[in-house]
């Protein structure tokens, strides 16, 4: 069984080999071959999924050893993969949300000249992806992590033409790389501490290393994850890298690759339960990222840029989980996995009102489209549902879990962060409430674009709707089946750990306050959004909400900061290496010079000059000879 | 009088023909200090030979001879050699490395 | 030549000759430096050498004395006075220094190092000659002396001396030999060259009317202008070329003139003029 393991692998990668390499030939046939190997891949996890149903809780993991990468001596590194139940819900989410938006894109890319090279690179992705997820070890993790990065990056710029998408992209990679540098750093700190990289070895001997080892790597490891996953302080590059194709946008900066940060810190629980500080600082990171991409959702009348906020706003759900240690861990995963069919499903949605649209992303300009777009509404309704936490749809089980994890953590910490967490539910059930409300509520209010052309919402065609109506499912189910009877934390426990924590509320209130904050939430937008019209321009708005909308001024922070900064550290440092480097070279080379020139002089070539010089020598010879024998 | 004073006469000579040396262009008259200056120290070597009382200092000054004439031999030859090539027997014109 | 005895002096006769010719050779050697014209710096430089030779001899060194005199004064000087010949007898050399401060140091570093040299001897202590006596006497005279330690202890340095002086004429003769640069004719192709050119007798001769036979004064056409192929090539090139064409009209012309005025016939000769006593003036200012 082990054995196919690699296979997951292999089929996307063929297919990225082949559709990138294949050229024209395929252009027609391209798009299936690429979905069918995701659908191959997602057949392969299934059946090793059902493999390791039938097996005992600890047993569980497999394990595959393809060959050894670096055999060198005191530094091995294997091309090993790892298969346990963390492992499997990945590999079923990317898969299967995969194969998913592969057909998605069937539709949604049809008139795309470029639509073989699209396949290609969304099968390079899911190869890269599954080798994050299931390697055995840091190192090879790293090669996924890097390979989900370059995917991000040429996806993101696939409409190159468009300066923004190029900008985008490049912005994305250009953030990205921070992360990336500190996982680097993270796994040199593990060899240097462990002599290892692989899982096994380092998480079973974290335990008995010092603390502040631990915090370091526990730091960089959330470094990376912020890059990874939008979190603050590297979140700017989530809300440009919407310029990418919708199905992008929905499964790698939704449903997979942004979630590879809580992944990580996941995976590395154990470092993390060793080291407090660090997970201090993760809960941090993760409360204010909750915070800030909610409040950027709430601002941004442009579709998927306030579904991105969203996204940030939920992996802050899932990061301060995981944060909390193993009380969270479990509900970070599966938040995480609601979130992937929930959030696949509204960005599914939102590209097929665009593409209803022509392209229109400005919700202002939407409005009453639920006449026109009914299965699109539907679908995209009940995601909005699950992802405000509607009673009984997937995100209230697993949005609620983690609430209640984050009082659980006892003391004024939990208090801080369950009142975060739960502010952080009010806001949400706001901004999607007006997101729904603007689009597919009220009166209608598109326009014709600049040449002259009506909109004609449309419904989308059925290569787009199946995935659509898949997805919702997911989402209304999802939840519910996992959260019943704590399926998921049987699941998963054997790989994470779980401890209940000690709640100073009981569940009941908990769920209480969530429904509270989220009534609350859909009440203030359907007061603003539902009973009054929505003006097309946009009104000037508050402080705060112009703010949010410029990504409360995450850009200009970063312009100032790290770009003015730079700018002047770097005018500086050549200042200095212009005037000090340089000055001491230059001054070294003019000394010499100017004395050159002055030796130069006795150098004549008048042989009756050097005759001077060599008569003056012995004369000099022989008198220090007298000298010392007078002496 | 003492013999040593032939050493000082010898002394005088090398100096006389030292700055002879350093002072003249022209090449010929350069070589002829040089040769003025080896028959000081011929002199010299003479007058060694006769204050120790045996011929070997003679023996050096007749090599010194030797030496000297085959020395003018060459340097003459390069005399005439570079006043055919420059027209000039100046040693200064001769203060590139080209030529 | 009893001085050569071991002693602290010399005979007085020695002494005077040592005086009076030490003073000599040192105004020869300062003349050697000092002659503006290198053949006088030659010559003193002989007269100098000639004078070693007699110190030579006066310090017993009697083979020593005559080499000096066969070798140096007969051969290296002539030598000498050769290449002088060659690059120009009549060349003087300025005396003027061009390089900055050289002759300042050159005399600094020599009157230093001659300081140097007699505080040195002085300082040494030289006052036993043990003479040249016995060391002449044991092998039967200077010469054999000298023979039996060339021939004996310096038999290696005898010979590489010897190798030295081959490979130094060998070196003089490369350093002077000029290579060809073309094939040299043969007297057929001369002899051809010669049917063939514009010149089949031998060139005219220098000299017209016998008045001038100098190689510089070309010979005169029929008609009475000179003739450069006359001259040889090197004047020509130089432009050493005296004309004498006019010569003998002007001499007939003052001549004339002198008569003229002996006879008192200056009127009969502006008469013979025009008439015009500005122009015999300035006619006679040209013939002068």
């Amino acid at each position: 069984m082990e054995n196919l393991i690699a296979l997951l692998v292999a089929a996307p990668l063929l297919g990225a080999a082949v559709l990138l390499c294949g050229g024209r030939r395929l252009d027609k046939t391209g798009h299936w071959l690429g979905t069918a190997l995701a659908g191959a891949s997602f057949v392969v996890g299934l059946i090793l999924f059902t493999d390791m149903l039938g097996k005992g809780a600890e047993d569980r993991a497999l394990h595959q050893h393809l060959f050894s990468w670096i055999p060198v001596e005191g530094f091995q590194a294997d091309i090993a993969f790892q298969l346990d139940q963390l492992s499997m819900t990945f590999v079923l989410l990317i898969t299967g949300v995969g194969t998913l938006i592969h057909i998605y894109s069937i539709g949604y890319m049809e008139h795309d000249e470029r639509r073989r090279r699209f396949f290609g690179y969304l099968n390079l992705f899911l190869a890269a992806m599954l080798i994050l997820v299931i390697a055995d070890n840091y190192l090879l993790l790293y090669v996924g992590w890097e390979g989900v990065g370059l995917a991000s990056f040429l996806l993101i710029g696939f409409w190159q033409h468009k300066p923004t998408a190029a900008t985008a992209a490049k912005k994305a990679f250009l953030v990205n790389r921070v992360g990336d540098m500190g996982l680097s750093i993270a796994i040199m700190l593990m060899f240097t501490t462990f002599g290892t990289f692989a899982f096994g070895p380092v998480l079973e001997s974290a335990d008995e290393t010092s603390q502040g080892k631990l915090t370091a790597i526990g730091l960089m490891l959330l470094l990376a994850a912020c890059g990874k996953s939008a979190q603050v302080p590297l979140q700017s590059w989530l809300g440009d890298a919407m310029e990418g194709p919708t199905p992008v946008s929905a499964l790698i900066h939704a449903a997979t690759m942004v979630t590879a940060g809580v992944y990580l810190i996941v995976r590395s629980g154990a470092i993390f339960n060793a080291a407090p500080d660090a997970q201090l600082v993760v809960v941090i990171v993760g409360a204010v990222t909750l915070i800030f991409g909610a409040i950027v959702g709430c601002a941004k009348d442009d579709i998927k840029k306030a579904l991105a906020g969203s996204t940030m706003s939920q992996i802050g759900y899932m990061i301060l989980a995981a944060g909390l240690g193993p009380i969270g861990y479990i509900f970070a995963i599966m938040h995480l996995v609601t979130h992937g069919f929930f959030k696949a499903g509204l960005f599914l949605g939102a590209g097929s009102v665009m593409h209803g649209m022509n392209d229109e992303v400005d919700m202002r300009k939407y409005g009453g489209l639920r006449k026109y777009m009914p299965v699109t509404f539907v679908t995209f309704g009940l995601g909005y549902l699950a992802i405000i936490g509607f009673p009984g749809l997937s995100g209230f089980f697993s949005k609620d879990k983690i609430i209640e994890a984050a009082f659980a953590k006892g003391g004024a910490e939990g208090w801080i962060l369950g009142s975060v967490a739960l502010l952080g539910a009010a806001i949400t059930a706001f901004y999607m409430t007006r997101v729904m409300l603007m689009t597919f509520f009220g009166e209608k209010r598109w326009q014709p674009d600049a040449e002259g052309h009506e909109p004609h919402p449309h419904e989308s065609p059925k290569s787009m709707t199946i995935p659509m109506i898949v997805l919702a499912f997911g989402s209304v189910f999802a939840g519910g089946f996992f959260a019943i009877g704590d399926r998921f934390v049987n699941w998963l426990e054997p790989v994470t750990g779980y401890d209940h924590g000690h709640s100073p509320l009981s569940a009941a209130t908990v769920t209480g306050a969530t429904v509270v904050a989220l009534v609350i939430g859909v009440g203030i937008a359907w007061g603003m959004y539902g009973r009054k019209p929505v003006p097309v321009l946009a009104p000037r708005g508050s402080v705060l909400t112009r703010a949010a909308r410029r990504d409360l001024l995450q850009d200009d922070f970063n312009h100032v900061v790290l770009v003015r900064g730079g700018e002047h550290l770097t005018r500086s440092l050549v200042y200095v290496d212009h005037s000090l480097v340089d000055g001491v070279v230059n001054g070294t080379a003019a000394s010499v010079g100017g004395l050159s020139g002055r030796l130069r002089k006795l150098q004549n070539g008048y042989a009756r000059t050097y005759a001077v010089s060599m008569f003056g020598g012995t004369a000099v010879v022989i008198a220090a000879t007298l000298l010392m024998r007078a002496v | 009088m003492n013999p040593v004073n032939y050493l000082y006469l010898a002394a005088l000579l090398f100096a006389i023909g030292a700055s002879g040396v350093l002072i003249r262009r022209n090449a010929i008259v350069l070589f002829m200090c040089v040769e003025l200056m080896l028959n000081a120290c011929n002199l010299a070597l003479v007058t060694f030979s006769r204050m120790h009382g045996n011929l070997d200092g003679q023996i050096v000054a007749f090599f010194t001879m030797v030496v000297a004439a085959a020395e003018v031999v060459v340097g003459l030859a390069i005399i005439v050699s570079l006043f055919r090539s420059r027209h000039s027997a100046s040693v200064d014109d001769a203060s590139l490395m080209k030529l | 030549m009893n001085a050569l005895a071991a002693a602290t002096t010399t005979s007085t006769g020695e002494a005077i000759q040592f005086w009076i010719l030490g003073t000599v050779a040192v105004i020869g050697a300062l003349a050697t430096v000092l002659m503006k014209k290198s053949v006088h710096s030659a010559l003193s430089l002989a007269g100098t050498m000639i004078i070693l030779a007699v110190f030579y001899l006066a310090n017993g060194a009697y083979f020593l004395g005559i080499v000096q005199i066969v070798v140096y004064t007969g051969a290296i000087m002539m030598l000498f006075l050769f290449v002088v010949m060659l690059v120009g007898v009549t060349a003087a050399d300025s005396l003027k220094e061009t390089l900055k401060g050289q002759r300042w140091l050159a005399l600094g570093c020599a009157l230093g190092f001659a300081v140097l040299l007699i505080a040195g001897i002085g300082n040494a202590s030289l006052s036993t000659f043990n003479g040249l006596g016995a060391a002449n006497t044991r092998h039967g005279g200077n010469v054999e002396g000298i023979a039996n330690l060339i021939f004996t202890k310096y038999v290696f340095a005898f010979e590489i001396t010897g190798a030295l002086l081959i490979t130094a004429t060998v070196g003089a003769m490369v350093l002077t030999h000029r290579e060809r640069t073309e094939r040299a004719k043969t007297q057929r192709e001369m002899s051809e060259e010669r049917v063939r050119g514009k010149h089949l007798p031998p060139l005219p001769a220098p000299g017209v009317y016998a008045r001038h036979n100098a190689v510089d004064i070309p010979g005169l056409l029929p008609d009475g202008t000179p003739s450069e192929l006359t001259v040889m090539q090197t004047l020509r090139q130089r432009g050493q070329i005296r004309d004498v064409s006019q010569e003998s009209l002007a001499d007939l012309k003052a001549l004339e003139q002198r008569s003229g005025e002996r006879l008192g016939r200056e009127d009969a000769d502006a008469v013979a003029r025009g008439a015009d006593p500005a122009s015999a003036a300035e006619n006679s200012e040209a013939a002068k």
